[in-house]
């Protein structure tokens, strides 16, 4: 079990190195121009670009200035020589074109706000999602199965940003069903916490727990109608626990699997929430780095989601084992 | 129900004593003219039609037939294991007296597993994968017996490996069905359905999934534990070796109706009806001369969504000439007694069956 975490994480790291140089090679062979890109437009002459290059060494091999950015993240370093050198502490991602601050205490006071969007979606897509899923493997083929699987169907054949966009206008902005989306820190004030976050929650919860209800659905039927559950009827077990100890049990193991990869890609960023409720979160610094072409930003927004999704699945590999005991990690 | 730990044999034997007695006029099942129809896209499956039998404690029925005869679906009936909204059932069960059919899923709880246990299949789909052996028989004592404590039901558990045999049980208990071994399995299986000491034990084809070897240790163990509980049980299976074996009487199913019933060794060496004659030569028999060849029954079974009509077996039956007129295809024959009196039944028009066996196939054919 230990050995086999050790092994995952170590592939795990592979996988970020290749990402970290795919992302590196975007940055020194893509065709923006680090330099250009600090260079504010109005002022920019020729003579002050090259004193940009000159300063950040761009001049110098890729190699050198990627084992320079790749040891920066773990011990830090110093950007740029002469006067205009930058301290940038370790884990040291660089620093931003736009915002001239050290990349990673950027991201780091993002990131609250998207763990906390991705918190309170989860719990609420896998619970509803699976409840829902559960309801209507019971009643297969039932007026409450088809009403649950063709809404979840119609729910999921619209864009998410325009469900969000109808919500966000019609229900906060008209009804002022939801408060005022935005980010307060839990520690801060608990209430306003979950209130500015409440429709994020809830409509990206919802949303996703349509795909959710069908896969724990068609895992439910599945699993009720295995031999194990008949035996577990036969045994004389109630109708509840037949369903939600026996049939859950083995149906949930699928559904985690797919749990712990989307967990990973929420905490990588939910650019539409962020983007739509204005909240200031990984997605949306992404995407502006993108508009600005803030390389340095980037590179790190793709390096740190990659390592969630790594992570989330390899959490997700240990969980199953957990859950099903045939599962031999090794 | 004894609800002490390990209940000796005796504890047991007075317990069924006193329950035997309370209902001394009738066997301890009853099942009377039961019919199971199950509604589906394509039309009315009759899985089982008009069965009558009964089981007295301490008996055993064997039932016999192919796939898809009805042999699981009727005894699936008597725990009321079918899901009633989907499924049409009239005619009576009575388990003790008490009639099954029509009685809430609630009630019908207390008697699953307590009274009516069942043993299926495959040992390794019928027992949940995610659960430790121990925990599944726990629970299984559990759910009727609410005031014992945990520690109770865990050593009954291991009293109950320990009595089907599985060595160590105390380090064992703790193990996963897939640790076990397709033979311990069925034992820890058995062991499962026996921890509340049922009075009817129904066993569906308890030795398929097993090895030869094997097979002859359950059915032993079967027959052991049997004796010690005074146990009624019914074995289905299609396997006519088995029921030499076990069975005390003996019913043949085809296309969901009885067709033929009656002492195993009557059935078994003086068979009325053609489906049996059918069965019993096309068993391999090691001691006979191996050149001689096994005598399918020729066709299919036959489609449960539209049954032949007159008698379900006459599209594969070869003796339908010998009977009088068409009846074979337009007549349901009786199941009526045969030439061997009340106890020997035979759904059949054939007059005169036995001597049919006797002189052209039992000298001919099964050497």
């Amino acid at each position: 079990m230990i050995g086999y975490v050790v092994r995952r994480l170590m592939q795990g790291l592979l996988v970020l190195f290749v990402i970290s140089v795919a992302t590196f090679a975007l940055f020194f062979y893509g065709p923006s121009d680090p330099a250009k890109a600090m260079c504010p437009e109005s002022r920019c002459t020729p003579a002050r670009l090259e004193a940009i290059r000159t300063n950040l060494q761009l001049g110098r091999p890729a190699l050198t200035q990627y084992t320079e950015y790749m040891t920066g993240i773990f011990t830090g370093r110093t950007i740029g020589t002469g006067p205009a050198a930058q301290k940038c502490p370790a884990p040291c991602f660089g620093y931003s074109f736009k915002f001239s601050v050290p990349v990673w205490g950027y991201l780091k006071s993002r990131f609250p706000a998207t763990l906390s969007i991705a918190f309170g979606s989860a719990v609420i897509f896998l619970l509803v999602g699976v409840a829902v899923g559960v309801v209507a493997a019971r009643n297969r083929g039932r007026p409450i199965d088809r009403l649950t699987v063709g809404s979840t169907l119609v729910l999921s054949a619209v864009p998410f940003y325009i469900v969000l966009l109808l919500a966000f206008l019609i229900a906060q902005q008209q009804w002022k069903l939801f408060p005022t989306p935005q980010y307060i820190s839990p520690f801060q004030s608990p209430v306003g916490w979950f209130k500015g976050m409440l429709l994020a929650w809830i409509v990206y919860g919802i949303y996703n727990a349509t795909a959710y209800a069908r896969y724990s659905r068609g895992s439910m039927i599945e699993s009720l109608s295995e031999d194990y559950v008949r035996t577990a009827r036969a045994k004389g077990l109630s109708e509840r626990s037949v369903t939600l100890k026996h049939a859950l049990r083995s149906a949930i193991a699928p559904v985690l699997t797919i749990f712990g990869l989307d967990v990973g890609f929420l905490l990588a960023g939910s650019f539409f929430v962020e983007y739509i409720l204005s909240i200031q979160g990984i997605g949306l610094a992404s995407l502006s780095a993108i508009t600005t072409s803030d390389l340095p930003l980037i590179q790190a927004t793709v390096l740190i989601g990659a390592a969630f999704i790594v992570f989330g699945n390899i959490v997700t590999d240990v969980l199953y084992s957990v859950v099903d005991p045939r599962v031999r990690l090794g | 129900m004894t609800e002490t730990l390990g209940s000796t044999s005796a504890d047991t034997a007075t317990t069924t004593t006193t329950t035997t007695e309370a209902h001394d006029d009738e066997p301890f099942l009853v099942v009377e003219d039961l019919t199971v129809k199950f509604p589906t896209h394509d039309g009315l499956v009759h899985a089982v039609s008009d069965l009558t039998y009964s089981v007295k404690l301490g008996d055993t029925l064997g039932i016999v037939g192919e796939s898809g005869s009805g042999k699981s679906v009727s005894s699936m009936a008597v725990l009321g294991l079918h899901d009633m909204r989907s499924t049409r059932m009239t005619g009576s069960i009575r388990v003790n007296g008490d009639e099954i059919i029509g009685t809430k899923n609630d009630d019908m709880r207390k008697i699953r597993g307590n009274e009516v246990a069942m043993i299926f299949q495959d040992p390794l789909s019928s027992m949940h994968p995610f659960f430790r052996i121990g925990d599944q028989l726990i629970e299984a004592y559990r759910i009727h017996n609410r005031g014992a404590s945990k520690k109770q039901a865990r050593a009954r558990a291991l009293d109950m490996l320990d009595k089907v045999g599985i060595p160590q049980p105390s380090r064992r208990i703790d193990d996963y069905p897939h640790q076990f071994s397709g033979g311990m399995r069925q034992r820890a299986m058995i062991a499962m359905a026996l921890i509340n000491d049922p009075r009817l034990l129904i066993a569906d084809e308890p030795t398929t999934a097993l090895d030869v070897t094997v097979q002859a240790q359950i059915l032993d163990l079967i027959q052991e534990l049997q004796r010690e509980f005074g146990s009624a049980v019914i074995m289905i299976t299609h396997d006519l070796g088995v029921i030499a074996e076990i069975a005390d009487e003996t019913l043949v199913m085809y296309a969901g109706r009885c067709v033929e019933k009656g002492p195993t060794k009557e059935v078994l060496t003086h068979p009325v009806m053609p489906y049996t004659w059918g069965l019993l030569g096309s068993i391999a028999d090691v001691t006979s001369d191996t050149s001689k060849p096994l005598i399918p029954i020729p066709g299919t079974p036959p489609s449960l969504l539209q049954p032949p009509s007159g008698c379900a077996f006459h599209p594969r039956c070869t003796f339908t000439d010998r009977v009088e007129g068409d009846r074979c295809t337009t007549e349901l024959p009786d199941l009526v007694p045969g030439p061997q009196g009340a106890s020997h039944l035979k759904r059949c028009h054939l007059e005169d069956p036995e001597s049919i066996y006797e002189v052209e196939l039992k000298e001919v054919v099964f050497g």
